[in-house]
C-alpha cells in the first residue's frame, strides 16, 4: 500500500480529513463524504487503493451487510480487513472503506447491485459473492431480470472467481458467464420471482410452489432443485450445501453453524461466507468459531432495553425481508410493525401487498410508521387484528413489560434506532 | 349472481412485478365482505386461461415477460373467449399495454398486443414515476382515482374506449389522461394493487358480474385514500 502515487496518497488522506469532520461535527459516520472527496481529487483512487489487496465484492438484495461482516469477521483470522461496515456500498463508501485502512492485505465490500459491473471494472476484485435477487424499491431500482443480465456481461470474460447461491435461479443465470464459479446451495424462501426461466422465459418447475414459500413442507424447502421445461438450464450441481443448521463443505463433511444471529437467512449467509473464506485459504474450522462471534450488525437483530420492555429490532425492507424476519420473530410475543416510504425505503409501498400477514394472526400486533395507513389496510384485508399507533414510543407504551419483536423498513429502522442513540 | 364468484389472476409468473397480488385480495375481500363466496385461480403461463371465470386480472412486468406474456396470451385465445362471454378484466400497467393492438418492446420496437383494447402504446422518453390522481369518467360515477405509476409508456386511445380518468397529477396515458375503459374492461397506469386505493373499482368490477352491491364498512380503505390524496393533491 505504500506504492500509492503521490496523488492518490493525498486525496485518501483529504478525504479521511473529510470524514473525520463529519463525525465530529456530528454530520453523519463520514463513511461517503470522505469517500466523494477523495474521488473529486482522484478519480483513479478506487483503482488505486484496490490494487494489491485480495478483495471480496459482495452483492445481493438482502443480506449484504451481514455476509460483508460475516466474510469480514472470518478473514480477520488472516490479517487486517478493509470494509465497508455501515452499509455504505457505492464507490464513495468503497473508497472510505479502502483508505481508513491502507495496509489491510484483504479487503470485503458490500456492493449495490447495480453498483456491481462499475465496482468490478474499476478494482479487479479477485471474489465476488452473489447471494440473491428479489424484487426491490421498484420505484428507484433497477428491474431484476435486468440486474441479472449486467452481472452476466460484467463476469464474462474476467477472472474473478465468483461464489454464488445455485438456489436462486436468477443469480445462478447471472453467475454462470464467470471463468469460475464455486456454487453454494444456501436455499431460497421466496420465490416468487423466480417462477420462469431466465434464459428461456419458459416455465421453472421446482420442489415447491405459491406463497413465498410459506405454505411449503419441510422437506419442500429442503429440496431446493429447479430446471427449465423449455430449455437446458437446470441447478447447477452444488459444492457446498447449507443443510437445516449444518453446512456441508466440498469434502463431505457436515459442520454445526451454532451462529449468534438468528434465522435461516443468517445461516445461508453463514454457508456463502464459509465458501468465500475456503477460497482465501482459511477452512471452516478456523472461519466457523469467527463467524459465532457475530451478534448484531448494524443494529439488525440487536436487543434494546425501555422501561421493563426488551425489543428486538429486526429489519425487512422488502418481501423477501419480511418473510426472513417472520423466520426469526417469535410467534409467542408481540410484535410492532413500522413501515415509511422515504427515498431509501422506495417512494411506493405496493410490495406491502406481496407479504402474507397471516402468519402474525394470533398476536397482538401494533401498527406506527409514517405509512401506517398503508400497512393498517393491508392488515385489515388480510384480517389480521392490530392496533394502530402514532408513534413508537405510544406502541412500546402500549404493551406490557417483557419481550417485544420489531420489524421495521429502512428508515423507520434508523428512527428507532436513533431514538436509542444508535448506541446498538 | 352466481353462487360462487371465480376470480381468474392470469399469469402471476410473468406479470406480478410488486404488489399485484393485491387486486386480488381486495377482491376477495369486498366479495366476502357481502356474503359472496369467492375462488381464486392463479394461471401460470404454461397452462390454459380458463374461459369460464369472472373477473380477469392482470399485472405489470419487465420488457421481456410482457412480451413473453402477449404472445402466450393471444396463443391460448382463453381470455378472449370470457370476455365475449361477458366477464370482466382489469389490466394493470404492461398488463394494460398487452391488451391493445401493439406496444413497445425492450428497444422500443412494436409488439403486438392482444387486440381486446383500442390502444396502442409505445416507449415514451422518460420514465413516470410516482403518485397519480385522476378525476373519473363522470359515466362511472366513481370518485377521484388515486395510485402509483412506474412505466415508460404512453398510451394513445382510439376511438373504440373512453379514457378512464383525466389526470390531475401524474402522467397516466401521457395525453392528460389516464387508463381507459370499453365494455367490461378495465385498463390502468396505476401499478400494483390499485384497486386497494380505489374500492370504488373494485366494486364496479364486482357489480358488472354480480349486479348492484350493498355498502360495506370501506374505513381503512377510506383513512388511506383521504392520506394519500391530501398528501398529492394541491391544495
Amino acid at each position: 500500500m505504500s506504492q500509492l502515487p503521490l496523488r492518490a496518497q493525498l486525496a485518501s488522506a483529504l478525504g479521511r480529513t473529510a470524514a473525520t469532520l463529519s463525525r465530529a461535527t456530528g454530520r453523519g459516520d463520514g463513511s461517503v463524504i470522505g469517500g466523494r472527496v477523495g474521488l473529486m481529487l482522484e478519480p483513479d483512487l478506487l483503482r488505486k487503493l484496490a490494487a494489491d489487496r485480495k478483495l471480496v465484492l459482495v452483492s445481493a438484495t438482502n443480506g449484504k451487510t451481514t455476509t460483508t461482516r460475516l466474510i469480514t469477521s472470518a478473514l480477520q483470522e488472516l490479517g487486517d480487513v478493509a470494509t465497508n461496515a455501515f452499509g455504505a456500498n457505492m464507490p464513495a463508501g468503497h473508497v472510505s472503506a479502502l483508505a481508513s485502512s491502507k495496509g489491510a492485505p484483504y479487503g470485503v465490500l458490500e456492493v449495490d447491485e447495480k453498483y456491481l459491473p462499475e465496482v468490478l471494472d474499476t478494482t479487479e476484485a479477485g471474489i465476488v459473492c452473489l447471494m440473491n435477487l428479489s424484487r426491490d424499491q421498484m420505484d428507484r431500482a433497477a428491474e431484476i431480470w435486468l440486474l441479472a443480465q449486467k452481472w452476466r456481461r460484467a463476469l464474462a470474460g474476467r477472472p474473478a472467481h465468483v461464489i454464488a447461491n445455485c438456489d436462486d435461479p436468477l443469480v445462478t443465470w447471472g453467475a454462470s458467464t464467470a471463468a469460475r464459479v464455486t456454487w453454494v446451495a444456501a436455499g431460497q424462501r421466496w420465490r416468487e420471482d423466480s417462477w420462469c426461466c431466465p434464459e428461456c422465459g419458459g416455465p421453472l418447475d421446482r420442489a415447491g410452489f405459491g406463497n413465498g414459500g410459506q405454505n411449503l413442507t419441510a422437506a419442500q424447502l429442503a429440496d431446493t432443485s429447479w430446471a427449465c421445461r423449455e430449455c437446458t438450464f437446470h441447478r447447477p450441481e452444488p459444492n457446498w450445501v447449507l443443510d437445516g443448521e449444518d453446512v456441508i463443505d466440498p469434502r463431505g463433511q457436515r459442520w454445526r453453524l451454532d451462529l449468534q444471529l438468528p434465522g435461516q437467512a443468517n445461516r445461508a449467509n453463514a454457508a456463502v461466507a464459509l465458501a468465500v473464506a475456503e477460497t482465501l485459504g482459511l477452512d471452516p474450522g478456523r472461519a466457523l468459531p469467527r463467524l459465532r462471534t457475530v451478534t448484531s450488525v448494524a443494529g439488525r437483530y440487536t436487543t434494546v432495553e425501555r422501561e421493563g420492555r426488551s425489543l428486538r429490532l429486526l429489519l425487512a425492507k422488502n418481501p423477501a425481508g419480511w418473510l426472513e424476519a417472520f423466520d426469526v420473530a417469535d410467534p409467542a410475543l408481540p410484535i410492532i410493525l413500522s413501515v415509511n416510504a422515504q427515498g431509501p425505503d422506495g417512494r411506493d409501498t405496493s410490495w406491502l401487498w406481496d407479504v402474507d400477514y397471516r402468519i402474525l394472526r394470533g398476536r397482538p400486533v401494533l401498527v406506527t410508521g409514517e405509512r401506517r395507513l398503508d400497512l393498517a389496510l393491508r392488515l385489515a384485508v388480510a384480517e389480521v387484528p392490530f392496533q394502530l399507533c402514532e408513534s413508537f414510543e405510544q406502541a412500546v407504551a402500549v404493551l406490557a413489560p417483557g419481550k417485544i419483536d420489531v420489524i421495521a423498513n429502512y428508515t423507520a429502522f434508523q428512527q428507532i434506532r436513533a431514538e436509542f442513540g444508535r448506541a446498538v | 349472481m352466481p353462487s360462487e364468484l371465480s376470480i381468474v389472476w392470469i399469469y402471476p409468473d410473468l406479470l406480478s412485478t410488486y404488489g399485484d397480488q393485491g387486486n386480488v385480495l381486495v377482491l376477495e375481500q369486498r366479495a366476502r365482505a357481502r356474503g359472496i363466496p369467492t375462488r381464486t385461480i392463479h394461471v401460470r403461463s404454461s397452462d390454459p386461461v380458463p374461459q369460464q371465470g369472472d373477473v380477469y386480472l392482470i399485472g405489470g412486468g419487465e420488457d421481456r415477460p410482457q412480451i413473453l406474456g402477449a404472445e402466450r396470451l393471444r396463443r391460448d385465445g382463453g381470455l378472449h373467449a370470457a370476455i365475449q362471454r361477458g366477464a370482466a378484466l382489469l389490466a394493470v400497467c404492461a398488463g394494460y399495454q398487452i391488451m391493445g393492438t401493439v406496444f413497445g418492446g425492450e428497444e422500443g420496437q412494436p409488439v403486438s398486443g392482444v387486440g381486446l383494447l383500442d390502444i396502442s402504446s409505445g416507449r415514451g422518453e422518460r420514465r413516470a414515476v410516482g403518485e397519480l390522481a385522476a378525476e373519473v369518467d363522470p359515466a362511472l360515477g366513481l370518485p377521484t382515482l388515486t395510485g402509483f405509476e412506474n412505466h415508460m409508456g404512453v398510451t394513445r386511445l382510439g376511438p373504440g374506449v373512453r379514457p378512464l380518468s383525466r389526470t390531475v397529477v401524474g402522467t397516466g396515458n401521457g395525453d392528460g389522461t389516464e387508463g381507459c375503459y370499453a365494455g367490461r374492461i378495465i385498463g390502468t397506469y396505476l401499478h400494483g394493487p390499485a384497486l386497494a386505493r380505489n374500492p370504488a373499482l373494485a366494486d364496479l368490477l364486482l357489480s358488472w358480474v354480480t349486479g348492484p352491491l350493498p355498502a360495506i364498512d370501506d374505513g381503512w380503505y377510506q383513512a388511506l385514500r383521504d392520506e394519500r390524496l391530501r398528501a398529492v393533491l394541491p391544495a
